[in-house]
Formats: structure tokens, sequence, C-alpha cells
């Protein structure tokens, strides 16, 4: 089977701490998917292109409160609607690995590949007037320049919660299909059947079970200083009114 | 950049920055970043860089933002000229405090070789009450001073807002926890952050941690989950207090005078009560066993109590259902919540095949411990309650036998330290003397009354306050007070004040407005009532406008930094830690790093340890400086410990290196020693730990560090204050019952003191902040990166509550307190409990500041809650001799930590025809003289392509 590279985050241990959101931004502006430019970088509502987000929202009604923090980038669909809506072949899906990406020289910035996507994960860059988005750092994987430690995408190496992993989704024995596998992972609104690369691992909760007997224990230290209550000797008992 | 100080690797392309990463060879981060870190880049080429050192234009005011171009050396000759004749006159009128200093050790040697006490970091408006909480207790502290061990840990309490100390190795932490199946609970009014994975989130009203830590204690007691043989060897719960009520002593433990004292400040010559034989016996004493309970009489016919049986009956009243109605939390739930803790602690033990040798001689085949542990920072610190509810939080954490054990709390060198720690203060104000380094430390540890620094008439020395009467333990100082005590020349005026890293004229004070009118302000001679103000800052700031002189400081990438164990430490749990930065690009303009202005204006003002005996210059530079300085001369002991000796090949201890830069640089900039495994835990009563402490020279003595269930040290003071004890020094009359109340050798709860003068009808809800993640430990509105993360901040309400007012999301809204009032943007959120609104702190900024468009979101729409807040609160009791209307710092009465988090609100919405701005405002300034005044409309950065 063909490779198809993907993310899996694991919302169990994402914090939303955002190092995935700039480390990308930081990586790409000057990689071969930049530049990334910013509006209004000191002025009235900043904006730019960010190739993935942080959206973090609320579920359930307090107390019961869960606060989820969701980075979304492209998904790396397998059937991705994006590409057989552009007119001019500049969205595709590579064979070899499965990322799919945008020839800038070949993109005219219709947006209909933004229209397509389900995920809203695509940015138009107002200026280079091309479609930008998520490239797994295509730049970066293959660059066997660095080290091979860091032929990882940059939002993989920052993430302070490992809570990114990055692989082949198609075989069976890598670290992100073993963790779909083992952790629930699931991928975004299957319906559409777009067949997302990427997945995501749901929270898992720890909980502990108490005994009762835990608490009753003949080890108790506070017998050992004599404070476990004890009856008075001269309290009424049962030896007092019972003669056989 | 930051004071969680990561290693990272800085990649350049045509002499620009490419990209930062993280260094994986560093043992901090282990190769991740935040969001800031991989931001630098916005930072490094900020146009709200300063990049010349300027002068407040002639004929300006303060204030105005007018400002003219100077040299470096005409900066260094008004400073020269003015701090020397300072110096020669009365050091204490100038004054050296410092934001997210990470060079203390350096600006702390500056302030005394000065000669002025007037120094401090921003620890006292940050978190002194968690730092001297724990140390006074065990210590040892959260963060740079130790943490959970969560590799081992199975069961993880996170008190209060705590996530950015620090940042990236608790990310790292948690989630390994997580991922082995460790129990993660939260506690706090407020579910973002890490809480948002918490397996369980309790949500707690704000400043009522210590009713909530004492129920627990309660309940752990009560139910017999503590751990009884840890609390009788390693604590002084089994020491017999004197309750002889007609005994100067009363409330002491009891000391044995017959037996001979080595360390005189630190006593071992207490007494148990040997369950074994019925007996009064020597404390520790291997083959004794102490009772914990119950009343004895000595032979001298002295009436005693072991120090656990007081704090189990000051703990018999604190009930969870008493801390139900406080706390808000089901007393049901604290129930649960104690035996959680309690019997993992108990039933899960970790034993690890590690021998070591205690303090008392005994050899133990194993290392043990219960593997419960705790995280707990500013929330619990930054309330005038938080010194008495972080010594709760210790005593619980040392009930279930947790200090310095797998699995639960571990220190990190050079703590453990002595309760409390030997530096001191000089005692008065003879210490401070013309042309002479300060006779004692700036900042120091406080052991008894006498180690105060007042004068003959209990008057504080410190422009600040610290170490007076009114806030005896404030071992961070008070840099909240500064201002308005400089301002109202109470106790005295100053000359000159030098502010670093700090943004007091806006999100670094409280009571924000009226700073800003006091720096501004003059007395009737037409002079400023604070005369001259310097600011060192690598950014225009709000404070910046209010400077006389404006020194540019680089950014991190530019200059040579440490990170020491003179200083904050950097250690890990196995041994210590420090590192290095070196510069990898040239500084900006004529922007110069502050160590190296710091160094200069030291060899200028001819500093003993700064000048040779024929008073030349000692240090070319700072780093040369770094490389050769030595605490004493000959000492071996300097800023960086590794790489030490002739040739690099001694650590902690060794004459200077000339190469130790370059190995460091070779070394992934990071020196680590890791002790053997014999020696990394139970330090604080580890023979073989402290004597190689000791021959490193981390600790003057090898004397075990007894854990106080029971403190003496407050003891003292309380006892000095009913006019007994020990101790000389008597606080004045006005001042005695509060040092009575507070200094309460036992942790007992009270309402934060802002609470216990507000009317809660009038001010139902409790406001507080916190710092978001991307923003940790720095203001990054200058980052076109960060700022569209948080360009402007709303206030979390509960939609239940908010709409019982008519508010809706997104509404305006006016927020009040007794202080102020703010109008902002409320934003419904179920993640918050019903009493408590919350925002983001500092994202909201006066207009034109940080080189932001006036009319940017920051300063538009986002908002300060400090304008809220009071840096001071009226006099409960004021000196017979004031007019009435005397105050008191809005501070915990032990510490002089500020209470941030104690003001109290209400809110409604603003009128429909009121303008959709954030109140109040200022006016806007504008770019400064050498910063890019011509703001991009758009940026595309790329690293290192020619334009």
């Amino acid at each position: 089977m063909s490779k198809q590279l993907a993310l899996v985050i694991d919302l169990n241990v994402c914090v939303g701490c955002h190092a995935c959101v700039t480390s990308c931004k930081e990586w790409n502006t000057s990689g071969e998917a930049g530049f990334m430019s910013d509006d209004n970088p000191y002025a009235r509502d900043p904006t730019g292109t960010f190739f993935n987000r942080v959206q973090t929202f609320e579920v359930g009604e307090f107390p019961n409160t869960q606060t989820v923090h969701f980075p979304k980038s492209c998904l790396h669909c397998e059937d991705p609607p994006c590409v057989p809506v552009c007119p001019t072949g500049a969205s595709y899906k590579r064979a070899e690995d499965g990322i799919v990406l945008v020839d800038y020289d070949k993109c005219i910035g219709c947006k209909y590949c933004a229209w397509a996507c389900p995920y809203g994960a695509r940015e138009i860059d107002e200026h280079q007037k091309v479609m930008k988005k998520c490239t797994l750092c295509v730049d970066r994987i293959y660059d066997e320049l660095l080290p091979p430690a860091d032929r990882k995408p940059a939002c993989v190496m920052a993430c302070p919660t490992s809570a990114r992993l990055f692989g082949d989704v198609h075989d069976p024995e890598s670290v992100v299909s073993k963790a779909i596998r083992d952790s629930g992972g699931y991928a975004l609104m299957p319906e559409w059947g777009t067949h997302p690369a990427n997945h995501y691992l749901p929270r898992r909760k720890t909980e502990i079970t108490l005994h009762r007997d835990e608490l009753e224990r003949v080890d108790n230290p506070l017998k050992i200083d004599g404070k476990l209550p004890k009856p008075d000797s001269r309290a009424p008992s049962l030896d007092d009114s019972t003669s056989w | 950049m930051c004071a969680c100080r990561c290693g990272i690797r800085v990649h350049l392309r045509g002499g620009q920055v490419r990209y930062i990463d993280g260094n994986p060879g560093h043992p901090l981060n282990q190769g991740v970043i935040c969001a800031k870190g991989s931001s630098g880049i916005m930072k490094q080429y900020s146009p709200a860089r300063l990049t010349k050192p300027l002068m407040r234009k002639p004929g300006s005011e303060r204030g105005d933002n007018q400002f003219v171009e100077i040299s470096w050396d005409e900066t260094f000759r008004i400073l020269q000229e003015r701090l020397a004749k300072i110096r020669s006159t009365d050091p204490k009128k100038f004054a050296l405090f410092t934001g997210r200093d990470q060079m203390q050790a350096l600006t702390g040697l500056f302030a005394r070789q000065y000669g002025t006490p007037n120094y401090a970091a921003h620890g006292g408006f940050c978190s002194v009450n968690m730092a001297a909480g724990m140390i006074y207790t065990i210590g040892g502290s959260f963060w740079e001073f130790g943490g959970p061990d969560l590799e081992r840990s199975k069961l993880f309490v996170m008190i209060g807002t705590a996530e950015d100390h620090h940042s990236n190795p608790l990310k790292i932490a948690i989630s390994k926890f997580k991922r082995s199946g460790g129990r993660f609970i939260s506690i706090n009014p407020v579910r973002t952050g890490y809480s948002a994975i918490a397996d369980e989130w309790v949500p707690i009203k704000p400043g009522t941690d210590g009713a909530l830590l004492l129920a627990l204690t309660h309940e752990i007691i009560h139910t017999g989950l503590y751990d009884r043989e840890f609390l009788a060897r390693y604590t002084n719960a089994g020491y017999l207090i004197n309750l002889d009520p007609n005994s100067e002593m009363q409330g002491m433990p009891v000391h044995d005078a017959s037996r001979h004292e080595e360390i005189p400040e630190y006593p071992r010559n207490m007494l148990w009560w040997n369950r074994l034989n019925e007996q009064p016996a020597p404390c520790h004493q291997p083959d004794a066993d102490p009772y914990l309970l119950g009343e004895f009489t000595l032979p001298d016919g002295m009436p005693v109590k072991p120090a656990f049986q007081l704090l189990m009956e000051r703990v018999k009243d604190y009930t969870p259902e008493w801390a139900e109605g406080i706390t808000g939390i089901p007393a049901a739930t604290i129930r649960r919540l104690a035996h959680e803790m309690g019997v993992t602690a108990r039933d899960q033990k970790i034993e690890l095949p590690i021998a070591w040798t205690d303090s008392w001689g005994t050899e133990h085949e194993h290392v043990t411990g219960n593997p419960v542990s705790f995280h707990a920072m500013r929330g619990l610190a930054a309330h005038s309650n938080g010194f008495q509810t972080i010594r709760s939080l210790a005593i619980l954490m040392s009930l279930l036998g947790t200090i310095d054990r797998p699995g639960g709390f571990r220190h990190k060198a050079p703590f453990p330290r002595g309760i409390p720690p030997i530096a001191k203060t000089p005692r008065g104000p003879e210490g401070v003397q013309p042309d002479t380094p300060l006779a004692g430390l700036a900042l120091g540890w406080p052991g008894t009354p006498d180690d105060l620094f007042i004068d003959a008439d209990n008057q504080p020395v410190r422009i600040d306050k610290a170490f007076s009467w009114e806030y005896p333990l404030s071992v961070h100082g008070l840099m909240h007070n500064v201002i308005t005590n400089a301002w109202r020349g109470d106790p005295y005026r100053i000359d000159t004040l030098m502010i670093f890293m700090a943004n007091m004229a806006w999100n670094s004070s409280m009571n924000t407005m009226e700073v800003r009118r006091m720096l501004n302000d003059k007395d009737e001679s037409g002079e400023y009532k604070i005369p001259f103000i310097v600011v060192c800052d690598a950014f225009q700031s709000e404070m910046t406008a209010f400077a006389d002189l404006i020194l540019p400081d680089t950014t991190y990438l530019e200059r040579h930094d440490v990170m020491s164990m003179l200083d904050r430490p950097i250690s890990e749990f196995e041994g210590p830690v420090d590192s290095v930065r070196v510069p990898v690009l040239p500084p900006t303009g004529q922007c110069k790093p502050f160590q190296e202005v710091l160094i200069e204006l030291a060899g200028r003002l001819k500093f003993p340890a700064f000048v040779n005996a024929d008073g030349s210059r000692k240090y070319r530079d700072y780093p040369d400086f770094i490389t050769n300085y030595e605490t004493e001369t000959g000492s071996g002991i300097g800023f960086l410990a590794g790489w030490r000796g002739k040739g690099g090949e001694k650590f902690m201890q060794g004459e200077p290196n000339p190469r130790q830069w370059e190995m460091y640089a070779k070394n992934n900039c990071v020196f680590q020693y890791k002790l053997p495994p014999s020696y990394q835990y139970m330090r604080n009563w580890n023979r073989g730990y402290h004597e190689w402490a000791q021959r490193a020279r981390l600790r003057r003595h090898a004397d075990p560090i007894v854990i106080q269930i029971y403190s003496e040290v407050l003891q003292k003071f309380r006892m000095a204050a009913q006019g007994r004890g020990p101790a000389k020094r008597r606080p004045p009359a006005h001042l005695a019952k509060r040092i009575e109340t507070y200094f309460d050798p036992l942790p007992f709860y009270y309402e934060p003191l802002e609470a216990q003068v507000t009317d809660a009808h009038k001010y139902p809800l409790n406001a507080i902040t916190q710092r978001p993640m991307a923003m940790y430990h720095s203001w990054d509105s200058q980052n076109a990166w960060l700022r569209q993360i948080h360009a402007h901040n709303y206030l979390y309400v509960n939609p239940a509550m908010a709409r019982a007012q008519g508010i809706a999301d997104d509404d305006w809204i006016w927020v009040e307190s007794m202080w102020g009032k703010v109008r902002c943007m409320a934003r419904y959120s179920e993640a918050v409990e019903p009493g408590t609104v919350w925002t983001w702190n500092a994202i909201g900024k006066a207009a034109g500041a940080w080189n932001l468009a006036p009319g940017a979101n920051e300063a538009e729409l986002g908002f300060l809650l400090n304008h809220l807040i009071s840096d001071e609160l009226p006099h409960p009791s004021p000196p017979a001799n004031s007019a009435g209307d005397a105050r008191i710092s809005n501070s915990d009465p032990v510490t002089g930590q500020a209470g941030w988090y104690d003001v109290r609100v209400r809110i409604y919405k603003a009128g429909a025809d009121e303008a959709q701005q954030s109140s109040p405002q200022v006016t806007a300034v504008s770019a400064l003289p050498g910063m890019d005044g011509v703001r991009k409309t758009w940026l595309a950065f790329v690293a290192g392509v020619k334009k």
C-alpha cells in the first residue's frame, strides 16, 4: 500500500499553548511554502496567514464543563475534495506520500478549493494571491541536511506535550497507526467521505476507586498514639447484664 | 527572554533569524519550545525596539514622551555623576528595582556594592508567598526550587493558576504523567490551560484555598491517613511544645539546655516524649520513637504537648462541612479528595533499591516514596492570606510523607536550605554608609525579630518597608509599593529610581492611574517628587514615557547571559544545572546589554568588587566578569559552576577558567551535574548529600533540615508581639496585634484582608487574572504573531450569573471595585465558577505604547484589571499619631506579597449610548527617536532575503 503521511493529535494532552501555531508560521514563512503574510501587524485587527490554528471551545455547563483545545490544519484527506475542484491543477495530492499541496505557480487564487474543503483548512494569501495550507513541512521532512531527528514537521518538533504524532497511517506498525488503533483515534466529519489522513485521539479519564476497607485499617497510625477512640471501660456493656 | 530559560537553537540565514527551535540536549525543555519561543523572530525585529539612549527633552514634562538622543558616553557621564554623588552622601536615595530579571545575582551585587538597601526584583508582587511559605516550612519550594516528581507520581493535584512556573518542563511532565495513567486533579476557579486536561476539575472560590487545605488536613489526620513514620522522623511533629502559661517561652519547642549546640541559629536540642519507655528523650534519637499525640508533664513540672497534637487541635473545627461554606466545594468532595490522597500515598508506596544514610546515622536500604504530588504558584500566593495557605499546603504534603521522595515533591539544588536560609540583611540603618557596600544583603531571610531591617524607632530602612514590622518576612521585597512610598516620602524621599524590565506605569503596578500620576507629581518647589527615573528595557513600554533617561537593552539573542546557581537556579531533581546564552546576532542600533551597563558603572563608581587594589577597573566586560568574579577572593565560587579550575577540570568550586565560556558553548551551553542516586532523595536529612553540598559549598552547614510543622520562627515573632521571648526587639504597639495574629506558628485560615473591609453584598464577585500561555513571563503585544493570538481581552463571566444581571455575551460592561472601574467586554464561559470573573492579564495596553497604532485592539478593546486593584488598604490599626488616613500595603501581613487576586467587584451593563471602547483611556504616545516610526501595513517576513 502507498504511504500516507499524517498527524495524529492527542486531545488528551493538548493544553492549547499555541506552540504548534507559531512554530509552523516561523518555519514556513521563510520556507518553500512562504511567505506567510500578516496584515495590520501593529494596528487594529491584526490578521495573517497560518497553516495551523488552535480553536478553544467549551462543552457542557458549569460545573460539568470540559475546555477543549483543538488544533486544526489541513487533514491531508485520502480523497481530498479540494483537488478535483481546482481548475488549474494547482491543488494536488502526492502519490508518494499522500501529502496534499498547492503549486503556487499554477494557483490563480480562485478559492474553489477553500469552498470545497469542509474543514476550513485553507487560507488565501491576499498579498501573494495564492491559496496556502499545511504542507506537513515537506521541505523539512525530506531534507537530508537536517539531522534525522529533526526531519519532522515544525509543529511536531515544538509541541511541549508531544500531542502531535507524525507518521504513515498506512503502515500498521507506525506510531500513528498504533495510536489510532489503541487510543480510539477518530477522523473529523467522516460523513463527508473525505477520509482525512489526520486523526484525533479523544480525552481519556483516570479515576480512583476507593473501597471502604481502605479507610478502616489495623495499621491506622492513630492507634500507635492511642487516639483511635476506645470506649470507657465503665460504660455499660453486655458483660454487665448477662449471666449465662 | 523568559523566566523559564529553556535551551534554544537559533538558525540564521543571511544574517537574519531563519528559525528558533528547542535544544534537544537541554535538560529543561528537551527540544520542545513554546509559542513565544517560536515567535522570537517577531520579537527581535519588532518596531517597538528601543535602539538609542534617550534623554527627556529639556523643557518637556515627564510623561510627555518627548526625548532626545544622547550618546552612551553622555549617558554614562550623567549616571556616574549622579550616582557617585548619592553614593557619597546617602546611598539609600538610589533605588534599583527590576522586573522579570534573570540576572538578580548581578543586579543584587550591584546594589549591594553601591551600598543601597533599596533593591529587589519582582518577586514581591509575583509569588513570594510561595517561596516564603514553603521555604520556612520545608526548606524548598516549587519552580526553581523544586517540584512534583511526575515521573513516578500516581496522583497529581494542581491548585490555582500555576502553569507558567515553569511552563515547558511542566507540560512535558504532565503529558507523560497522563499517558502513564496518572490521575490529575485541578483545583481552580477557572478551567483553562492545564486544567483543561485534568481528570477532574474542582472549582473553588478564589482566596479560600487555605480553608480547603486545612479541611483536607483535618480529614487526613482524623482518618489516620498520614505517614506517621515520616512525620516522627523527619519533621518537628513530635517536638514537645512548652505550654506553661507562666513561662517566658510558652509556645516554643522545649530546648534541652544541657545539650551542646554546634550551630546556635539551627538548634537541634529539642525533646520528644519517647513512646518506647514513656520518658522524654532527645529528638531524633535513633532508638526512640516520639508520641505525636497526647499531653505530658516534664520532670520540672512543665506541661507540654507534641506539635502534632497542637496541629490536630488546630484543625479540629476545620471540618469539610466548614470548608464547604467557604470554598464552595461540597464536603463530600473534600472528604473524597483527602481519601484519594491518603490512600494513594499509603497503598502505592514506591521502593527504590537505593541505600542512604540519614543525618542521625541510621542506614536505610531503600528510598521509599508516596506517589502523591502537588503544584501551585501564584493562584495560592497572590492573596493576602497566601503565606498561611501555602504553609498549610506544605504541611499537607508533609503529612502525606511526600517531601523529597520519589513520586512526591523533590528539591532542586541548591535547595533544600536551612530554615530559614542563612542570608540576612543588615539589622539597622548603620548597615548603610556612604561610599561603602551594604553591610549585608539587600534581601534576606529573617529568623527572629532581631533580624529585621529597622531603626531604633522601629522605622523601616528600606523604601518599600520590607523587613519591617509591617511585613517582616518580605524576602523578595515589595516592589509594588516603591513608587507610592517614594512619592509620599514615607519612610523617606529618594533621588534616583532605576527600573529594569518592569512596566510600573502599567501592568506591573496596582492602582495604575494613581501611580502614573505619582510618577509625574512635583513638590512645592517644582521638583519631581521622584527626582530622577532611569528605565532600561529592550522595548518601548508604558513606562518609558516616564523616564528621564532611557537605556536601550539588547534582546536575549544579542547578549551573553548566565542562568546561574547564584541566582534563581535551573537545576533538575538529580542535581545542579546552570547554563549560558551566547549572542547569535550583533546588538541592534546602539543597544547595550544591561549587564554591560552595570559592569561599566560599577567600574566607574569604583565598587570594591569591581576594581583592583590600584583603583583600576577589574573586569573588561560582562563575559570577563562572569569568568573571573568570585564571591570572595579565592572562594572558587562564581556565577557558573561548570568547567571551573584552570583547565576546566573542576565543577561547583574551582579557580576561574579563562576558557569557561568556550567550554559551555562546546557543551550545548549547559552544565548538568548528576548526583549519585543515594544523594538524590531525602535531602533534608541525607548525611551523604549534606556532606557533598558542604564540600561543594552549596551549604555552609551539613545539619539536617527538619520540616517545620510548627514554625519556631513565626512563634518568635508572635512572642515579641506579646512582649516576651528571646528576641530583643518588640513591635510598635499599633502593630503588635497584627504580628500576634498572623505569625501563628500553626497554619490557620482567614479571609483575605481586602475582603475583610469590602461590602460583599455590594461587590459580590472575585476578579482574578492569569497570563496566557503564548505570553508567559513577557508582554508580547509588540510581537506581530503573538498579538494575533491575544489582541484584546474579555472579562470571562459565568453565563448564569451574567444573565441574572441582564448581561449578554459580548456586551460592553462596567466592572467596578471599591477602588475604581473599568469598561470592557464580557464573554460567557461555563469554565468559571459563578462567583468569579477573570481575564488575561497585561493584554490591554495604553494607546500608542509598544509602538502599536493608537487604535489597536490592545488599547481600544483590551483592558487592564489593575485599575480596579489598590496597592494599599486603610490601616486597620494606625499608629496613634497618624492623621486617620493611614494606609498599609494591600499585601500579605507576613511576607508583603501583593494581594493581586483579592479584589472584589460588581459588574453591570454599560449604557447603550456609551462608547464601545475600553475605559480608562490615556493620551496616546508616539514612537521614540530611533524606533521605526512608520508602521508597516503588512508584513511578509522571509529570513535572509535581500530586499
